[in-house]
């Protein structure tokens, strides 16, 4: 079951899925992310010590040198890459990180991912034509409702 | 971002893999930044060479690439001389990964000579209004300035990419909209040689990355010009520049002046070279060519070396073309002791990092040697450099502060 689903604008083709894992800080993909393990190793990053394989992974907007890019690369084939990525606006760096890692990337959502989206949320991104969808929520969410 | 039909099907994967993800890098940056379409570029300069940089990811990612390139494409710097690698304690293990690259590179059609200044070389001349794609900040910033012609700076994939379509995107600094001064510096004295890098290490901070215009009271030379820009990329983003009554575009163009003027202090300036004084140690290690030295800078080093014998380690970086062109300057200079290195530069090679003291004559290796190579930089010009490492500065400094030129 579809609940949302939201247009964006293709950056990075493909389709994948995954649970949610929301950031409120921007990622320099040199130096924020351990390449061997996918976990973010900034300190005082908002998502310090956590795992980003297999995450549907939205954050603002990426940072820092352009090497990032290949880190991205280095984390697709060590096999710890997001499935995919939501950004409010994609800079440089992460876009050519995440086509030449093949993540799919979709931003400039119709409405504000943080105010749609929680951790734990099941959601498919269609990169190569644009959208996001919303399958599933998170378990307390949905009771909440 | 408006496609021909040709390039839908590139898009669509009819053209393979490799020009699939090329021209995917190049639609999703046009789309990033408003481009309209792709436009046919002259040659292209790919960063991402040296292992140091891009390391075993970025190896692996030009390994896999297929076909070749359509337009003119070289190197920037590796991280070593490709030759002559040992001369300056490269490990074995960096050399091996670092050849990999450069084969992986020389696979794609790529002439693989690894240098930040290609428009000194045959095949990368450049004319007025030419568009290219050129990743290296202060080879951008030279095209776009001192040669009047148009490119972004590219990151290395994206260069690379536009180098296998012989496209890019229409954006940024290819349009006439973007290349308007923004901000206006006034300089009200002379500078001579080393000035113009320390003016680019102020300036550029200043800038961020904005157009700036330059009032000057003298007339920089191309080597002098290189040092100013290759500073302000990298103490800011600047990609281009103009000197009123100097740079092509400038004399070319009615530009409005831009409202935002700073006016740039001699004292200023001076800041700049006392950091040899105020240095915590010694410089151990005395670098020049940061963009790669001109035929006109290996002259000038060589006659101040000549019949001198140096104390310290000192490098002089140039590209391995010029360095063949003209064997008497080589000749001379390593008859001192000193090391005429190629292919690589004092920022990007590994050789650096066993320093913990570095003097050097460019403003962007004054802003990239501390963080890139963990190594205290100073700055001071090529005399100054040449005085330290045959040791006769220790008397002239402390008299001489701040001792431009």
């Amino acid at each position: 079951m579809v609940l949302i689903k939201l247009k964006g604008r293709t950056i990075s083709r493909g389709c994948a899925r995954g649970e949610v894992l929301l950031s409120i800080d921007p990622i320099s993909f040199l130096g924020s992310v351990d390449p061997k393990t996918g976990v973010i190793i900034e300190e005082n990053h908002a998502l310090e010590g956590k795992s980003i394989q297999g995450k549907v992974l939205v954050f603002p907007h990426g940072k820092g040198s352009t090497v990032g890019s290949y880190v991205m690369y280095q984390l697709k084939k060590n096999g710890v890459a997001p499935s995919a990525i939501i950004n409010l606006e994609t800079e440089p760096i992460v876009a050519v990180g995440a086509i030449i890692s093949e993540i799919p990337l979709v931003d400039m959502l119709e409405r504000n991912p943080y105010e749609v989206l929680n951790n734990g949320d099941f959601v498919v991104v269609n990169g190569s034509k644009g959208y996001i969808e919303l399958i599933k929520q998170e378990t307390n969410k949905t009771e909440c409702n | 971002m408006y496609l021909t039909k040709e390039e839908e099907q590139i898009l669509n994967g009819e053209s393979g893999e490799t020009l699939r993800q090329a021209i995917e890098i190049l639609v999703a940056l046009g789309d990033i930044y408003g481009a309209d379409r792709l436009i046919p570029i002259k040659s292209s300069q790919i960063a991402g060479v040296s292992y140091k940089t891009m390391g075993d990811a970025g190896l692996e990612w030009i390994s896999d690439l297929q076909g070749k390139v359509k337009v003119p494409s070289i190197l920037n710097p590796a991280g070593m001389d490709l030759q002559d690698w040992k001369r300056l304690r490269i490990s074995p293990e960096f050399a091996e990964k670092q050849k990999l690259i450069v084969q992986a590179y020389e696979k794609l059609g790529i002439r693989c000579e690894c240098t930040c200044t290609p428009y000194n070389l045959e095949g990368f001349n450049v004319g007025y209004g030419d568009h290219l794609a050129w990743s290296e900040s202060s080879a951008v910033s030279y095209a776009n300035s001192v040669l009047g012609a148009r490119t972004n700076r590219e990151g290395g994939p994206s260069a690379l990419s536009a180098a296998l379509l012989g496209k890019t995107a229409n954006y940024g600094f290819h349009l006439d909209e973007n290349r308007m001064p923004e901000i206006s510096f006034d300089v009200g004295y002379s500078l001579k040689g080393s000035d113009y890098g320390a003016l680019g290490y102020v300036a550029g901070k200043l800038a961020g990355s904005k157009v700036p215009i330059f009032h000057l009271r003298c007339t920089p030379d191309a080597d002098e010009l290189k040092a100013l820009g290759a500073a302000m990329a990298a103490s800011g983003a600047v990609a281009l520049y103009h000197v009123k009554g100097v740079t092509p575009e400038i004399c070319r163009m009615d530009f409005e002046e831009p409202t935002e003027k700073i006016t740039i202090e001699k004292s200023q300036l001076d800041e700049v070279y006392e950091g040899l004084r105020k240095a915590c140690k010694e410089p151990e290690l005395i670098t020049i060519g940061c963009p790669h030295c001109s035929a006109a800078e290996l002259e000038k080093a060589a006659e101040l070396l000549r019949g001198k014998t140096v104390l310290k380690e000192f490098w002089i970086f140039t590209s391995r073309k010029l360095a063949k062109l003209h064997p008497e300057y080589i000749k001379t200079i390593e008859k001192s002791g000193a090391k005429v290195v190629c292919d690589t530069c004092m920022v990007v090679s590994p050789a650096t990092n066993s320093y913990s003291c570095v003097m050097v004559n460019s403003g962007k290796a004054l802003a990239y040697v501390p963080g890139m190579c963990g190594a205290e930089a100073v700055y001071g010009s090529m005399e100054t450099c040449v005085e330290e490492a045959i040791g006769e500065t220790t008397k002239k400094v402390a008299k001489k502060a701040g001792g431009s030129n």
